[in-house]
């Protein structure tokens, strides 16, 4: 492995993980980030019978 | 007044699920077989360079404006493509446009439950040790293929249903297990189903990745007579920035790699298929999608990157060298997944379980996104017809049942398949993804599009991004549309030669295409019901008001 493909890999990975590490800091020092952060999965429908 | 530790721990508690259930609904088959190819294909470490700016320029704004859209409908009543298109865009042609947010996802559902049942099966023949080598043996890749073949029935039409190693270990066994599985948990509703299976699948997906990121790491170099295939070697085979055949700056100069990379954005996030705006819909007006979207790209990109990026083809490496992986990463993802990866577990110790493990993730990660795919069709169900969540899922239940069939049943070279996924799951995705952005940047307006983004949001959006999406997103998906149309019609034997011949593959794909009009048809149907539907409850509102 290449110097070249240490830096690629170190920034690529890095900067994943930071991302997602500063959405994860966004939301765990969001006030009821419990009750207004939303995902397909826990989103109701409001369907007539379920 | 401090909380009390059970408080905390509550919060904390939810915390968790919903950054679960928000990376969860992202990640997705594309993760950890299509990037890892792809890349590899593409020089590695060169890839990244295009992948992060399509991530930038077309992945994230777009899927802002899809969460907006979709908000925006919801405010006014709807969840269904074709009435959130109308909220928008008061025109007779706007819910029509919103027929292609009903076909993508249930054409793509018809045979992404299929794939989703070969990992579940290849999960469960790991651990019988169907794909332990004979000992003694020299590993053999073709048998894997053979296997491959027999199980997904590839060499002939119909050929799954002679189920020739018995019904339980068919493909149609474990097709029949995911389709109840998935119709079981949509039946129950959204809440009490895809949340529930979301709360335990994806810490399960992210420990089986782990787990077997840690055993292809810790790999070293398994054949001594073979020091170059090491697992550092195949760290750099998939991320050197430069190769034999071309220098960095080479590779960067490719218009195809940034295709594809574009391509490999705009699958993996899920954007285009409708299937956001739909959820976003039902979002209250108040509730933050900024950062929800940005934490579904960020879990997402970790999965993709992080994981998939060092496991498939570094794994592929160790044991078939240089050679075998770059004709792994060339073959397509069904080749990698399916033939070289059950045949690269099999050599590694422990390979039975952590085979098991990485296609019990893939199954999950498969489950997570097709149960999300038939919500779009619900809603306008309920919405145009009027029928209850029960009658709307068993309607579409036959429907995808049919279309299923249809797939499984003409087999051969999985042409039905590669057909449905050209003209749904690459045409109408580029068409849908344009339509939404210009919709955004266009007719909603960036003023009224960032007040609705920015509405609840967690965090602020930078505001030169309302240009970006208005001006550079549909200008680069015009750009690869564009590109990508000339590039099929252009090969020296092109795709629709291969259409139009008189042979049994051109028979299967026209046949693919005509299904595909009878779903579109069907759907364009239901929104013309709809329409009138929706034309009386506003006639019927006006004469309400004073």
């Amino acid at each position: 492995m290449t110097t070249g493909g240490w830096v690629i890999m170190v920034c690529s990975v890095g900067f994943v993980t930071l991302f997602l590490a500063w959405t994860l800091y966004k939301v765990f020092s969001t006030p009821g980030a419990e009750t207004h952060l939303h995902s397909q999965a826990d989103l109701d429908p409001h369907d007539q019978d379920s | 007044m401090a909380p009390s530790p059970e408080r905390s721990k509550e919060a904390w508690g939810s915390r968790i699920g919903v950054i679960l259930a928000v990376t969860g609904s992202a990640v997705g088959l594309g993760n950890f077989l299509r990037f890892p190819g792809k890349a590899a294909q593409y020089e590695g470490g060169a890839f990244m360079i295009p992948y992060f700016v399509a991530l930038l320029l077309l992945g994230i704004p777009i899927a802002w404006a899809e969460w907006a859209l979709g908000r925006y409908g919801g405010a006014k009543g709807h969840s269904s493509i074709p009435g959130i298109f109308r909220a928008i865009w008061p025109s007779r042609a706007a819910p029509y446009l919103g027929a292609l947010g009903m076909l993508i996802p249930v054409a793509i559902y018809m045979y992404y439950v299929y794939i989703e049942a070969w990992c579940l099966g290849y999960a469960v023949e790991f651990l019988r040790g169907t794909f332990r080598p004979e000992p003694g043996q020299a590993m053999d890749i073709a048998r894997y293929g053979g296997f491959f073949g027999a199980f997904a029935g590839l060499g002939d039409d119909g050929a799954v249903f002679s189920m020739s190693g018995g019904f339980f270990h068919s493909a149609v066994f474990y097709l029949l297990v995911c389709f109840v599985l998935n119709f079981v948990l949509i039946y129950r509703g959204l809440t009490k189903g895809i949340e529930w299976f979301c709360k335990w699948a994806m810490p399960a997906l992210l420990a089986c990745a782990v787990v077997v990121l840690v055993r292809v790491l810790t790999l070293g170099t398994p054949d001594a007579t073979r020091p170059e295939q090491s697992v550092v070697n195949g760290l750099g085979f998939m991320w050197n920035p430069s190769t034999k055949s071309a220098g960095f700056w080479a590779s960067l100069s490719n218009s195809q790699m940034w295709l594809e990379a574009a391509g490999q954005i705009f699958f993996s996030l899920s954007v285009g298929f409708g299937i956001v705006m739909c959820y976003a819909s039902y979002c209250k007006r108040d509730d933050d999608i900024a950062l929800s979207s940005l934490t579904a790209c960020a879990g997402n990109e970790f999965c993709e990157v992080a994981l998939g990026g060092l496991i498939t083809i570094p794994a592929a490496f160790v044991f078939l060298g240089a050679a075998g992986a770059m004709d792994a990463a060339k073959a397509g993802t069904f080749s990698l997944g399916f033939v070289t990866l059950p045949c690269v577990f099999a050599q590694m110790p422990f390979g039975q379980v952590v085979g098991a493990l990485f296609f019990f993730l893939l199954f999950l990660a498969a489950i997570t996104s097709s149960l999300s795919m038939l919500q779009p069709a619900i809603a306008l169900l309920e919405e145009g017809l009027g029928l209850g969540r029960r009658a709307a899922v068993s309607l579409l239940g036959l429907i995808t049942a049919l279309g299923a069939l249809f797939v499984v049943y003409f087999s051969k070279g999985a042409k039905a398949m590669d057909t449905l996924d050209f003209w749904v799951g690459t045409f109408c995705i580029y068409l849908l993804a344009t339509i939404q952005v210009l919709l955004f940047g266009w007719v909603l307006g960036t003023e009224r599009g960032y007040a609705e983004l920015s509405r609840g949001a967690e965090i602020r959006i930078p505001r030169f991004m309302m240009a970006v999406i208005k001006y550079v997103s549909p200008l680069y998906l015009l750009t690869i549309f564009g590109v990508w149309l000339y590039q099929i019609g252009s090969r020296d034997e092109n795709y629709f030669n291969e259409l139009l011949a008189d042979s049994e593959g051109g028979r299967v794909a026209r046949l693919s295409i005509v299904w595909i009009a009878v779903l579109l048809v069907f759907f364009i149907l239901i929104i013309a019901q709809a329409v009138r539907r929706w034309r009386r409850e506003e006639a019927r509102a006006k004469e309400a008001s004073p």
